[in-house]
C-alpha cells in the first residue's frame, strides 16, 4: 500500500534544489460520526443563519468580524481576507541550518514525510549531508493558503518537515519563574533520583495503545452484531503522605518488582 | 450565590486549567493543574452577514428542508455508503475510559530516546496545593537523570500517553501520539534509501555549513499573516471604518484567551498563587462545580463532563446552553 503525495514543492537553498513531495506522517485513526436527523437517518446539513431574522444566509454572503476588548465589531470582507493569503509558490525556502536539538519540542507541531519527486539522487544527497553535518535546517513555505515554518530533520533516514509554531503561539518559558520555596532536602533529593534510576526504561511506543478508540470499534462491531457490551472496572490509589518515607517506601516496592 | 447568574466580570476569561490531578511519583502524590503551553488564535474572526450580524450555526434536515433542534439529532457511524449505525451518546460514554485524576509514572526514559514525531500537544503544570515541595522535588531530580516521565492520563473522556518533562524547573506535559497513529517510510512507499552522488553531498554540505548558525532565531518563525490581519484591523480600529460599535446593553464578549492573559496566569500559579481567593473558596464550597458566568466559557464536552458528575438526567440531547443552564441549576441545588 502507499500513501497519495498531498504537496509538491522544491527545497531551496545557495543553489541547490531538490524537487519534493510532501506526505502526512499522521494517519487519522479517529472513528468519525456523522450528524444524523434521528427520525429518518439522513445526514444533516449545517448553515449559517441570522438569529434575529432566522434567515438563512449563503456562504458568499458571509463576511468575518474581529470582536474588540470594547464589544466593537471590526467588520471584514471575504474578498480583504483572501488579498490577505500569502502568494502561492512551490518553494520550500531554507531560511538556514541549526545544530540538532537546537529547535526543540517545544516548537513541535505535525511531521510530514518528504519523498523524491522525479529523480531520487539529489534526494538522497540531501539526506547523506544533513546526516553527515548532524543539522537539521529551518524551513518556510506556502501550502494551501497557508504560511509554514518547519524544521527540515532526518527521521529513520529520510529528510522529514516538521511543522513549528510560530513565535506567537507560544508561551515563553524564559519569562516564567519556576516554584520556590525553601531549599530541598539533599537526602530526598537523593532518593528522589535514585526512585527515577530504578524505574529508568527505554521509551517503548509499541506499547501503548489507544484503549478508547479500541472500544469504540469493538463497540459498533457488537452493535452491528446486536451483542451487550462489557465495562471495566475503576482503579484506585492510594495517597503518599511524608515525601522521604513515601520515597523510601516507593525503592523498596520498585525492588520488589525489580 | 444566585446572582452570579447575571454578573460578569473579567475573571470568567481568564484560561482555566485543561485538567487537574495528581502526578504519582512512586508513593509521592503532587497536585497539578495542567494549562496549555500553546495559544492558537490571537484573532479569532466570527461569521457575520453584510451587516455584521453574528451568525448561528444551525442544523437542517437535507429531506425536509427545515431546521432540526439538537435533541432531533443522533450520531451515525457510516458502515457503507449512505447506511448508518445510530449510536448513542450513553454507548459512547460507556466506553469511556474510567475517569481518573492521576498521572502514574512509572516509566523514566532518556528524554532524547522520544522522536520529535511523537510530540502532540504540550502543556506547562502548576502546583496546586499548599507546598511546592514535590513538584519542585520531581523537577529537580528529573532534570538531573535527563530523563522524562511517561504514562497515560484520562482527559475529558480520552485517554493519552504523555511525557512529563521538567525543564528550569517548571514541569511541562506532552500529549504524545500512540505509535499506530505514525506511518513508516515504507507504508508510504518510500523508495529504499540509496548513497548519493558524492559531488552533488559535497556541493550540499559547503551550501549547509555557509547557512549554518548556532542559535535559533526565534524572530524567523513569527507569523507574518496574522501580523497582517492584525495589521489590517488594528488599521480599522484607527481609522474608524468598517466597525460596528458595541451596543450598549450587550452581553460581555467571550473573547478566547491569549498568550498574555495566560502568561499572567501561569505566573501566578507557578508561585503557587491563586488569582481569586474568594472565588477559589466559593467553587469549593459548591463542590464540582463552577460558577455560572464561568461555564459561559468551557467547551460542550468540559460542559457535559460536568453534567455526568451530576448526573444531570437528559444531559446527551442537551445543547450548550441547554447544558449551562442545567448544571447552573443543579449546583445551586448542592450548594
Amino acid at each position: 500500500m502507499t500513501i497519495r503525495a498531498m504537496w509538491k514543492g522544491v527545497i531551496r537553498f545557495g543553489e541547490i534544489a531538490v524537487p519534493v513531495k510532501l506526505y502526512s506522517a499522521i494517519e487519522d485513526r479517529t472513528v468519525h460520526f456523522r450528524l444524523l436527523h434521528r427520525q429518518d437517518l439522513e445526514p444533516v446539513r449545517q448553515s449559517l443563519v441570522n438569529p434575529e431574522t432566522d434567515e438563512v444566509v449563503p456562504f458568499d454572503a458571509t463576511g468575518r468580524a474581529y470582536i474588540a476588548e470594547s464589544g466593537d465589531r471590526v467588520l471584514l470582507k471575504q474578498q480583504e481576507l483572501a488579498a490577505l493569503v500569502p502568494q502561492p509558490s512551490r518553494d520550500i525556502t531554507l531560511l538556514g541550518f541549526l545544530p540538532l536539538q537546537a529547535i526543540d519540542h517545544r516548537w513541535y507541531d505535525r511531521p510530514y514525510y518528504l519523498g523524491p519527486d522525479g529523480t531520487s539522487a539529489e534526494f538522497f544527497a540531501l539526506a547523506d549531508a544533513l546526516e553527515g553535518l548532524q543539522v537539521e535546517g529551518l524551513a518556510h513555505w506556502v501550502m494551501r493558503n497557508k504560511e509554514y515554518v518547519g524544521a527540515l530533520q532526518l527521521y529513520q533516514g529520510y529528510p522529514m518537515l516538521m511543522s513549528l509554531h510560530h513565535t506567537e503561539e507560544i508561551v515563553p518559558v524564559e519569562a516564567l519563574q519556576p516554584p520556590s520555596g525553601p531549599p530541598l532536602d539533599q537526602r530526598e533529593l537523593g532518593l528522589a533520583r535514585q526512585l527515577i534510576e530504578m524505574l529508568d526504561a527505554e521509551f517503548q511506543p509499541q506499547q501503548y495503545h489507544d484503549e478508547y478508540r479500541q472500544r469504540v470499534v469493538e463497540m459498533l462491531a457488537a452493535k452491528t452484531q446486536g451483542k451487550r457490551l462489557r465495562v471495566r472496572a475503576p482503579q484506585r490509589r492510594e495517597r503518599g503522605v511524608d515525601i522521604r518515607h513515601a520515597l523510601e517506601a516507593s525503592i523498596q516496592q520498585a525492588r520488589h518488582h525489580a | 450565590m444566585s446572582n452570579d447568574d447575571d454578573t460578569a466580570s473579567a475573571d470568567q476569561e481568564q484560561p482555566h486549567a485543561f485538567w487537574s490531578g495528581i502526578i504519582a511519583f512512586g508513593l509521592v502524590s503532587l497536585p497539578v493543574s495542567l494549562f496549555p503551553a500553546h495559544s492558537s488564535n490571537a484573532f479569532p474572526l466570527h461569521m457575520v452577514d453584510g451587516q455584521g450580524t453574528l451568525l448561528r450555526r444551525q442544523f437542517f434536515c437535507a429531506k425536509e428542508n427545515r431546521p432540526l433542534e439538537r435533541d432531533e439529532l443522533v450520531h451515525g457511524y457510516e458502515l457503507e455508503p449512505d447506511h448508518f449505525v445510530v449510536v448513542e451518546d450513553e454507548e459512547l460514554e460507556a466506553v469511556e475510559p474510567k475517569k481518573s485524576r492521576e498521572i502514574d509514572l512509572k516509566r523514566f526514559v532518556p528524554l532524547s530516546s522520544i522522536n520529535p514525531i511523537y510530540f502532540e500537544r504540550a502543556y506547562f503544570l502548576v502546583p496546586d496545593g499548599d507546598t511546592t515541595k514535590a513538584y519542585r522535588l520531581l523537577a529537580k531530580s528529573m532534570e538531573d537523570k535527563q530523563r522524562a516521565g511517561v504514562a497515560t492520563f484520562v482527559m475529558h473522556g480520552r485517554e493519552y500517553l504523555v511525557a512529563i518533562i521538567a525543564e528550569g524547573g517548571i514541569l511541562r506535559a506532552e500529549t504524545l501520539r500512540f505509535h499506530d497513529e505514525l506511518r513508516t517510510p515504507e507504508q508510504i512507499g518510500l523508495p529504499t534509501r540509496q548513497a548519493g552522488d558524492q559531488k552533488t553531498v559535497e556541493q550540499m554540505r559547503s551550501a549547509i555549513r555557509k547557512a549554518t548558525h548556532k542559535q535559533l532565531d526565534s524572530a524567523l518563525l513569527s507569523d507574518q499573516q496574522a501580523r497582517h490581519l492584525r495589521q489590517r484591523i488594528e488599521d480599522k480600529l484607527k481609522a474608524g471604518t468598517d466597525v460596528l460599535k458595541a451596543p450598549e446593553e450587550s452581553a460581555p464578549v467571550e473573547t478566547e484567551s491569549n498568550v498574555i492573559d495566560l502568561m499572567q496566569v501561569l505566573k501566578e500559579r507557578l508561585q503557587g498563587r491563586r488569582p481569586h481567593p474568594i472565588k477559589a473558596q466559593r467553587a469549593q464550597q459548591t463542590s464540582a462545580t463552577k460558577r455560572a458566568p464561568a461555564l459561559k466559557s468551557l467547551s460542550k464536552q468540559e460542559l457535559y463532563d460536568q453534567a455526568q458528575a451530576l448526573e444531570i438526567a437528559g444531559r446527551s440531547k442537551m445543547s450548550r446552553e441547554m447544558l449551562i443552564k442545567a448544571i447552573t441549576r443543579a449546583s445551586h441545588k448542592h450548594a
